[in-house]
């Protein structure tokens, strides 16, 4: 039997640098940073004061206020990033997408702002008052379920929360419902929205993230000396998956292979990536074997770089154990440099950027990346976008719990 | 308060709260086929009601409302 394969027809993004793909993709070969201070609520009494939002987005203009205020911004960024998909991909927004069409979604915390006010209400007024429409935006899976209802999305729909894996194993899970011939197509993607004052206080405790707040668009520097903790952003990104031949049958547009999936887990430590990154590395190795492909003919890895101390070395770690020689004539960049860290988001966003590689020969910069760490000795792309002859990519996700995700994409 | 100043209010609040278009707004618009306001959004409605107009609405009151009309006649009897 002839394996069925996962091939790329559409993709849809909103994301701190840009609400369409193709200003997205300029931002990122220009070097652009998309961090800034936050402006979504008062950061004054808050150790982080900046972060990645979305820009010049609306969500009463897009959907009408009477449906956005149902939804949390995670699904209002889901939606509007989907239907870019959809259309990117030549399929029908008019009419229902149908039981061969299956959704599946990461997201590190879903709805958490939804959360956050159902609890400050019941704190101050009582359970009655409690806005009726908090479990339905709070919930992870809220996403998925509006994108079904507004594109009608009748398949099998999963929500995956591995943290900053999830969107990567998201892709990962659509592929294997694609391979096993559960459906034709599936909407694969991720979402966050989880800038909140608790939650930039959260996760400034355990000293995740940078602190560099006088200077927003240079704090994330990932592989450099200097780097000191994750910035948080906020993003949406969907990519239609087909069975190649389906696509063939309706002459899509094929941007590439989603050819390999590997997921492990270290079962070492909640947030601390296992010493010498043995999680990592089996995950690669996984992809690898999934993608039939040899090490030696990867050329590029959007690396999962934080741009923390421990993520960065552990997986420059990772890299060099797996790759040995190789690793030295690899190409890695680190695209969160400038998006800041999607969380659940950012897997998705990553295998945009490589598919995008593959399309064009191009490999977007690591920016800020200007004191040597001698541990973190690789060819990280320092600053400036290089061309690249790309048929071959691997993107790497890791998320707390000790989840590793890697995709490997190709062009044929 | 006049039936017509409860359905001011309660036209207010439908557009402002609850994001529906004014020129809907009518006593003969049924809630849920002519402002799209589903199970959910009756709770909403109802606390919305409750605050505005200082009031309580047992779920029981309810059920045989189906217009804004019947809506505004409740409120009117309760305040």
């Amino acid at each position: 039997m002839i394996k069925r394969r996962v091939v790329v027809t559409g993709l849809g993004t909103i994301n701190p640098l840009a609400n369409s793909v193709v200003d997205t993709w300029d931002n990122l070969l220009n070097g652009v940073s998309g961090i800034d201070y936050i402006t979504a609520f008062d950061t004054s009494n808050l150790p982080v004061n900046f972060a990645g939002e979305v820009k010049n987005f609306d969500s009463n203009d897009y959907l009408g206020k009477q449906h956005a205020r149902k939804m949390d911004r995670s699904s209002h960024l889901s939606i509007y990033a989907t239907e870019q998909a959809l259309v990117d991909a030549g399929l029908s927004l008019e009419n229902r997408l149908g039981p061969n069409v299956g959704i599946v979604f990461g997201t590190g915390i879903g709805g958490i702002s939804a959360t956050e006010e159902a609890v400050r209400t019941y704190d101050s007024r009582g359970p009655t008052r409690i806005n009726p429409l908090a479990i339905t935006q709070l919930m992870p899976n809220s996403s998925i379920g509006q994108v079904a209802i507004r594109f009608g999305i009748e398949g099998p729909s999963l929500t995956v929360t591995t943290a900053c894996a999830a969107s990567a194993n998201a892709i990962g899970e659509a592929k294997n419902l694609i391979e096993r011939g559960v459906v034709d197509t599936v909407i694969a993607g991720g979402t966050e929205s989880g800038t909140t004052p608790m939650t930039i206080g959260a996760f400034a405790q355990i000293r995740a993230l940078s602190t560099q707040n006088d200077k927003p668009k240079l704090a994330c520097k990932p592989f450099d000396k200097e780097r000191d903790g994750f910035v948080m952003a906020e993003g949406s990104t969907v990519l239609v998956l087909e069975e190649e031949q389906h696509a063939l049958n309706r002459n899509a547009k094929i941007y590439g292979y989603i050819s390999g999936y590997g997921s492990t887990t270290d079962a070492y430590h909640i947030t601390a990536p296992a010493e010498g990154g043995v999680g990592a590395i089996r995950a690669m190795e996984k992809a690898l074997e999934d993608a039939e492909i040899n090490l030696q003919q990867v050329d590029y890895i959007n690396a999962h770089g934080t741009s923390t101390p421990a993520n960065d070395l552990n997986e420059t770690k990772a890299i060099k154990s797996l790759f040995g020689e190789h690793s030295k004539k690899l190409t890695l960049s680190s695209t969160k440099s400038m998006t800041g860290h999607l969380l659940g988001g950012a897997g998705a966003f990553e295998a945009m950027v490589s598919i995008l590689s593959i399309r064009d020969n191009k490999i977007a910069p690591t920016i800020n990346l200007n004191n040597f760490d001698e541990q973190c000795d690789l060819n990280y792309t320092p600053n400036n976008s290089v061309e690249l002859e790309t048929k071959i990519v691997m993107s790497n996700s890791f998320g707390f719990g000790g989840h590793n995700a890697v995709l490997v994409i190709t062009e044929s | 308060m006049e039936v017509n100043d409860v359905f001011e209010k309660v036209k207010n609040l439908f557009v402002d709260e609850l994001g529906i278009e004014e020129s809907k707004v009518s006593m003969e618009a049924k809630l849920e086929e002519d402002l799209e306001i589903d199970s959910l959004g009756i709770v909403e409605v109802v606390m919305a009601f409750e605050d505005e107009f200082g009031i309580e609405i047992d779920d029981d009151e309810l059920a045989d409302v189906k217009t804004v009309g019947e809506a505004v006649n409740l409120l009117h009897s309760k305040i």
